[in-house]
């Protein structure tokens, strides 16, 4: 029994120096992706690429999402504010739960899931194809030429998508609560105008999602980049991506609520 | 060719992306009301109580949001909390103004609302209201309708 | 005299991991000429491609090329030297985003300030030369391997390099594809007057173009010589490689336990 209990204990040691040495070279090629991104901005045109593929085809995905949340936050939060007669408060309900919390966090997990995983495949296969030695031997940088562009893109789409599937959500609670149930318009509106802060809530939601966007692409692409070159190695780096970045956001969110939504 | 389809549709998203964001700020948020004010003046109130009236709530009168509180401080020289409000450049108000805090709703937010008098001249940028009441607070209602019921039932 | 010697090791060793892979190799690879290095899967042979890329630093002796040290160059001094170096990757490694086209211009694009119509006119001109300019606008999904092989020569060859390393080129070829690539392989380097070294372990191929064959076991060279020289070598590891032999020095049996121990009709011999 000591024995086994010797070795269990072993192994989770094992774990806990591997995570931190890995820990550890991710930071470091986080450091570096910063510093050669200067070829990115030098050539947007890399970084419009991956937009693209990171943003543009999330869409979908996102706009029908945030609709669908919308209108879910509009039947339960009717039902629940019909209880206390406050029913005109639903606009407040779902703009403030979506622009504070569901938007950045729930875009944010989404992203992690199609476009987080679409990169981690990608560049796990480039380099299991060896198409990023193929690059180190031309003389061009695979860090400044093929990561760089990919970070800088989803750092910027995040936000984006954030705010679409807040707008879209807010949309779908009007289109419950409004149209189909029949609260008040004009409350429905003011209400929500006069409750949603720009500086406290819309701002600190964008933080959030830019915060969400930077972790979930350096999980993404870390772990392609660290991917074994094997089939089971790349499929093993993609699902540890979406874990991995799921409990990322929303481990981060709490920590950004506890700091920006204090007292109010 | 495939080169301008791409831009064309990323250059779609992140309008959309910003638009959304407009949107949020300008519909959902209150980012129109404070910056479509354009001038302001301040006033300060002394409140014994302030409830739970808080920095951003509505200043009203007669229904209608004249300006937004700026600041809340604790007056040491008075013992009171101070209010500062920052009105529309456009609405005047007189010297006897009074200035109460009210609840909107039965859970709603807390506000100020502001009731004008019949004085000719007008509060400067920086005055103070001279007349404010408090806020209503629910313990001191509770406590006083508790009194007045002992105090009834004393008297038969 | 050493102007002629292009690629030098100079008593190199690499250890990976606690694992030596290479044990003081001593090699000399003079200008122009086609040179194999040969070996059974895990001697070390990609390694030394490594090395010579400066991928890896040897861990202790030198890698020489054109007279510099690789793993003392800083970085501009690498960027300079590998734009006078081609590889050829095992399978090709294309980009896959890219057509064949796009995939011989890109080094041009990234290295050089061309103008488009002379990027162009190169391209085409490459692929003329392993034969593939009609394929232009093919992506490398609806390339056959074969086809793919050359694009990726034609890629390796877009800056004319002086050095061309080819990393198993033959793997997994039909006989047509091998007879074309091994062609490509000795006109394109007597045509730009480079030198080319070879890793294989396809013996029939790489003997009827390379000029001089090392063979390579377990981190040391264990023979050299010419082809000529090599099909004819009485060392056994080598006769065996060449001949394809399937038991010699290189065992056929993992090492194992007796036969009859195994399947259980004689109790274990401690």
């Amino acid at each position: 029994m000591p024995r086994r209990a010797g070795i269990g204990l072993r192994g989770i040691g094992h774990a806990v120096i591997n995570g931190v040495w890995r820990l550890g070279y991710a930071s470091r090629f986080f450091g570096l992706t910063l510093f050669r991104s200067g070829t990115t901005f030098r050539r947007f045109g890399l970084a419009i690429r991956e937009i693209y593929f990171s943003g543009v085809l999330s869409l979908i995905i996102i706009l029908v999402s945030g609709l669908f949340v919308g209108m879910v936050l509009g039947f339960q939060g009717f039902h629940t504010l019909e209880r206390y007669g406050s029913e005109e408060a639903l606009g407040v309900l779902v703009a403030l739960s979506l622009v504070r919390e569901l938007g950045p966090v729930v875009a944010g997990l989404l992203f992690a899931s199609r476009a987080g995983s679409a990169m981690t495949a990608e560049i796990g296969l480039m380099k299991a194809t060896e198409q990023i030695s193929a690059l180190e031997m031309m003389a061009v940088d695979p860090i400044a030429r093929v990561i760089a562009p990919r970070f800088w893109a989803g750092v910027i789409s995040m936000p984006l998508l954030a705010a679409l599937f807040s707008a879209m959500g807010v949309f779908g609670g009007y289109l419950v609560g409004v149209v189909l149930i029949g609260v008040d318009e004009g409350a429905f509106w003011s209400q929500m105008q006069s409750a949603v802060d720009f500086r406290e809530d819309i701002i600190n939601g964008v933080i959030k999602s830019i915060v969400f966007g930077i972790a979930v692409t350096w999980i993404a692409l870390f772990e392609g980049y660290d991917a074994p070159p094997t089939a089971e190695g790349v499929s093993g780096a993609t699902t540890r991506t979406v874990v991995t970045s799921s409990l990322a956001i929303l481990a981060l969110d709490f920590v950004l609520t506890a700091l920006m939504f204090r007292g109010n | 060719m495939e080169r301008t389809t791409l831009d064309l549709w990323v250059g779609i998203f992140v309008a959309a992306g910003l638009g959304a964001l407009m949107i949020l700020a300008l519909k959902v948020g209150n980012l129109g009301a404070t910056f479509g004010a354009g001038d302001t003046y301040a006033l300060r109130a002394n409140f014994e109580n302030i409830g739970g009236l808080k920095v951003r709530a509505p200043v009203k009168s007669s229904g209608v949001v004249v300006g937004r509180v700026s600041d809340i401080q604790f007056d040491t020289e008075s013992y009171t909390a101070l209010v500062t409000m920052s009105l529309d450049a456009r609405y005047r108000f007189p010297k006897d103004t009074f200035a109460r805090i009210l609840t909107s709703g039965l859970l709603g937010e807390q506000y100020v609302g502001l009731y004008p008098g019949g004085d000719e001249a007008m509060l400067a940028n920086g005055e103070k209201i001279m007349k404010a009441e408090s806020a209503v607070v629910l313990e001191s209602l509770i406590g006083q309708f508790l009194y007045d019921r002992a105090a009834e039932g004393g008297n038969k | 005299m050493t102007d002629d010697i292009l690629v030098e090791f100079d008593d190199v060793s690499f250890t990976y991991d606690r694992r030596p892979v290479l044990k003081g190799i001593n090699m000399k690879i003079p200008r122009g000429k086609v040179v194999s290095i040969m070996g059974i899967s895990g001697s070390g042979k990609t390694t030394m491609l490594r090395l010579i890329g400066g991928q890896l630093n040897p861990t202790s002796g030198q890698v020489k090329v054109a007279g510099q040290v690789v793993h003392e160059l800083d970085s501009e001094g690498l960027y300079k030297l590998r734009r006078k170096m081609g590889m050829l990757f095992q399978f090709g490694a294309l980009f896959t985003d890219l057509s064949a086209f796009e995939n011989v211009a890109f080094q041009m694009r990234e290295q050089t300030d061309l103008p488009e119509a002379v990027i162009k006119d190169l391209v085409l001109m490459k692929l003329n030369a392993v034969g593939l300019r009609g394929a232009y606008h093919l992506m490398p999904a609806e390339l056959s391997g074969g086809m793919a092989r050359r694009i990726a020569l034609a890629r390796a060859i877009a800056l004319d390099p002086m050095l061309m390393m080819y990393d198993e080129p033959f793997a997994g070829l039909d006989p047509i594809s091998l007879g074309v690539i091994g062609t490509l392989m000795r006109r394109l380097n007597d045509a730009l007057g480079a030198t080319s070294i070879v890793v294989t372990h396809d013996v029939q191929e790489s003997l009827k173009m390379v000029d001089y064959v090392y063979y390579l076991s377990e981190g040391v060279i264990v023979a050299q010589g010419t082809a000529e020289e090599m099909k004819h070598s009485t060392q056994p590891l080598v006769h065996q490689f060449v001949w394809g032999e399937e038991d010699g020095p290189v065992a056929f049996h993992y090492p194992m336990a007796e036969y009859p121990q195994d399947l259980g009709l004689e109790p274990a011999r401690a």
